[in-house]
């Protein structure tokens, strides 16, 4: 059987869709099914994998290594390969992929469809930038797209609306080994987050930032910096599970501050440093299988933007509103961002971004409204790989390359056969 | 020590994550199948991912002709050798009640052509004195049931035949493992409705496990030991009322 009907949802699993979804294994099976949205793991928060009453092609079983030439450390991959499987078979080889998402369970597809960053984006831009070369399915053919044409940047980024996503080649990067050596140091408040970001030499730098201090705490957090490193560390152990959705009040506010307050503590007043293993470092929430559950059925939202340096204190003014509302989740991330990207629509720019977790309640949702709001009046941007609640007029003022993603685009899929709950809900393909 | 793995059907949904298991511990892979060009590329991954060789080899369960040249060529490799058995076809019921010339295929896939193959490859095991074979069988030939008895008639035999190999082999040190899994959410079984699925990642790690302990019979998930305890010992006269 091809196509199964199913009921399925993205990571926040606020939102969701019904519709018949088909998992090849084979390319020959991946070639009998008729044109559809293509999807990874589903690790995009809000509904860029979804395809309300219409067909969605699960990719991850088509997930195989192809090639790698250890003398210039391009790796060919299909699109559903993980980039966890990726750094777990070659960092011990010398090589890592030279950006990694927050997630080892994204897929390539995933990866060059969102054009992810990593905490090394102020270094080494977005994922984009290292590929080398991909192969798309349109219309039932392949064809091969080389970085520095439109059809190119239309696909970084561009949320598997030129084509499906096959496999592609990345370019990998020299790592020491397979730990990583974490400094880790606490910033009191929000000017001395920013500073220690911004006096950030490091390899890989992100800032955890506690969302529920307030005051003279404001934007107090830890700032952690990486370096790869070779060493014998106690791999990590099996991932642990959520047996079960978790009741509303897990979340509650009083939990989450005593959580904040106990996790900026646990690094000493004079910071420290600590062996990691790599996977522990760059996939800290992979740990728990599920996490997400931890929202309870109504699921959550994530919010992420970023503005640009000048705006800093708009994002202060947004972190202070947060803060106020009791809304916040123990999961939020501050860091400075580079000008690198790959695509019309990738999201980074040279700023600061600030990606923040709120569980799906009308007062949250009214919430991110205003941080939206905020967003765009600070000249910034929203990640669709986060966004489920943003419109499409605000979007298409945020990517003012618009125009030139729905020219290939239309070129690419005229029929709109890809067209997914996401581009539908921002109009995306239609907004001018 | 070098170690091998000889995989029969190792394009099957189960096989695929336990070769990338075995793969990754550096192991020497020899895939045996029908589809040539999606074991290349099975055996190329297997070589990113570690595994110290991978080769592929024409398999047919359907046709003995070439299983001579094959274990002549596992007799060059040296050390210790391991043999996985995936090989299996699970036909509609109704659709094998309109053909019942397809039982004879049936039976090739999941029994008479794995065992001539190990029956072929036993001796060369018996040299070695080490290894394991590992052989899928599956729940549905612990008792003839409604929906798929043929199926189930081909996985009892299989099951039988390896229960006999375990005790030939174990005299030379070689262990064989029988391997009942339940449903699992593979490509044979994409779309279906069936109870406690599992995954072949699970399954694999179940199988890895098993081996480790030399378990005799691994059921995954291990519910499916007690279900079909209680299937088995359900009396003739009310189970053949039953439509489970």
């Amino acid at each position: 059987m091809d196509w199964k009907d199913s009921e399925y949802a993205g990571w926040g699993r606020a939102l969701r869709a019904k519709g018949a979804i088909a998992r090849p294994d084979t390319r020959a099976a991946l070639n009998r099914l008729e044109a559809a949205p293509a999807f990874g793991m589903r690790r995009s928060y809000g509904d860029a994998a979804l395809n309300s009453d219409g067909r969605a092609v699960d990719m991850s079983s088509l997930d195989r290594f192809i090639a790698f030439d250890p003398d210039t450390g391009q790796l060919q991959v299909e699109a559903g390969a993980r980039i966890g499987e990726i750094a777990s078979a070659f960092a011990p080889r010398g090589w890592l992929p030279a950006v990694m998402p927050g997630t080892g369970f994204a897929t390539i597809g995933g990866c060059i469809a969102q054009d992810v960053h990593g905490k090394n984006h102020h270094h080494m831009g977005s994922f984009g930038q290292h590929v080398s070369e991909l192969v798309l399915l349109q219309k039932g053919r392949e064809r091969v797209v080389k970085p520095g044409t439109a059809l190119f940047k239309a696909t970084l980024g561009g949320l598997g609306q030129t084509g499906v996503i096959l496999r592609a080649t990345i370019q990998m990067q020299r790592c020491a080994g397979d730990v990583m050596l974490v400094t880790e140091r606490r910033a009191p408040d929000w000017e001395t987050h920013l500073a220690l970001l911004d006096a950030s030499t490091a390899s890989y730098t992100v800032g955890w930032i506690d969302a529920t201090a307030t005051g003279d705490a404001l934007g107090r957090g830890i700032v952690e910096e990486g370096e790869s490193a070779a060493g014998l560390v106690k791999p990590r152990k099996g991932a642990r599970k959520v047996p079960l959705d978790a009741p509303h009040f897990a979340l509650a506010a009083p939990v989450v501050r005593a959580f904040n307050w106990a996790y900026f503590h646990r690094v000493p007043a004079r910071g420290r440093s600590v062996v990691r293993p790599l996977q522990d470092f760059f996939f800290p929430l992979d740990k728990i299988h599920d996490w997400n559950r931890l929202y309870g059925k109504r699921g959550f939202h994530q919010f992420q933007c970023v503005v640009p340096l000048e705006a800093a204190d708009s994002l202060r003014a947004m972190l202070a509103e947060i803060a106020g509302s009791g809304l916040a989740s123990p999961l939020a991330v501050l860091k400075r961002m580079g000008p690198g990207r790959a695509g019309y629509l990738s999201f980074p720019m040279e700023g600061y971004t600030l990606a923040i977790d709120f569980p799906n309640r009308p007062a949250a949702r009214d919430l991110i409204k205003r941080l939206e709001a905020r967003a765009a009046e600070a000249g910034g941007r929203l990640y669709f790989a986060k966004d489920s609640l943003a419109q499409g007029e605000q979007i298409a003022a945020m990517y003012p390359d618009l125009p030139k993603w729905q020219t290939e685009v239309a070129k690419a899929d005229p029929a709109g056969a890809l067209e997914t709950d996401m581009t539908r809900r921002l109009k995306l393909r239609s907004a001018t | 020590m070098n170690s091998s793995w000889i995989i029969l059907g190792a394009t099957s949904g189960i096989a695929r994550a336990v070769i990338r298991k075995l793969a990754a511990q550096g192991h020497a892979m020899f895939l045996a199948g029908r589809n040539i060009s999606e074991l290349e590329a099975i055996a190329a991954d297997c070589r990113l991912r570690g595994a110290r060789m991978a080769e592929v080899m024409s398999f047919d369960a359907r046709d003995a002709s070439n299983y001579g040249q094959l274990i002549a060529r596992l007799r060059d490799e040296e050390g210790e050798l391991n043999c996985a058995v995936f090989t299996g076809s699970m036909p509609d019921q109704e659709v094998i009640d309109a053909n019942p010339n397809m039982i004879e295929g049936v039976l090739a896939d999941n029994l008479t052509g794995p065992a001539t193959f190990l029956t072929m490859f036993a001796p060369l095991m018996e040299e070695r004195g080490c290894g394991a074979i590992a052989g899928v069988g599956s729940v549905a030939g612990d008792r003839g049931r409604l929906g798929n008895y043929v199926y189930g008639a081909a996985k009892a035999g299989f099951a039988t035949y390896l229960s006999g190999l375990r005790n030939r082999l174990g005299r030379s040190g070689v262990h064989v493992m029988t391997i009942k899994p339940g449903p699992v959410d593979t490509p044979m079984t994409y779309g279906m409705k069936l109870p406690l699925m599992t995954t072949p990642d699970a399954v694999a790690e179940d199988i890895l496990n098993g081996l480790k302990r030399k378990t005799n019979v691994l059921y995954t998930r291990k519910i499916w030991r007690l279900v079909m305890g209680i299937i088995r010992v359900i009396p003739e006269p009310i189970f053949k009322k039953m439509s489970i």
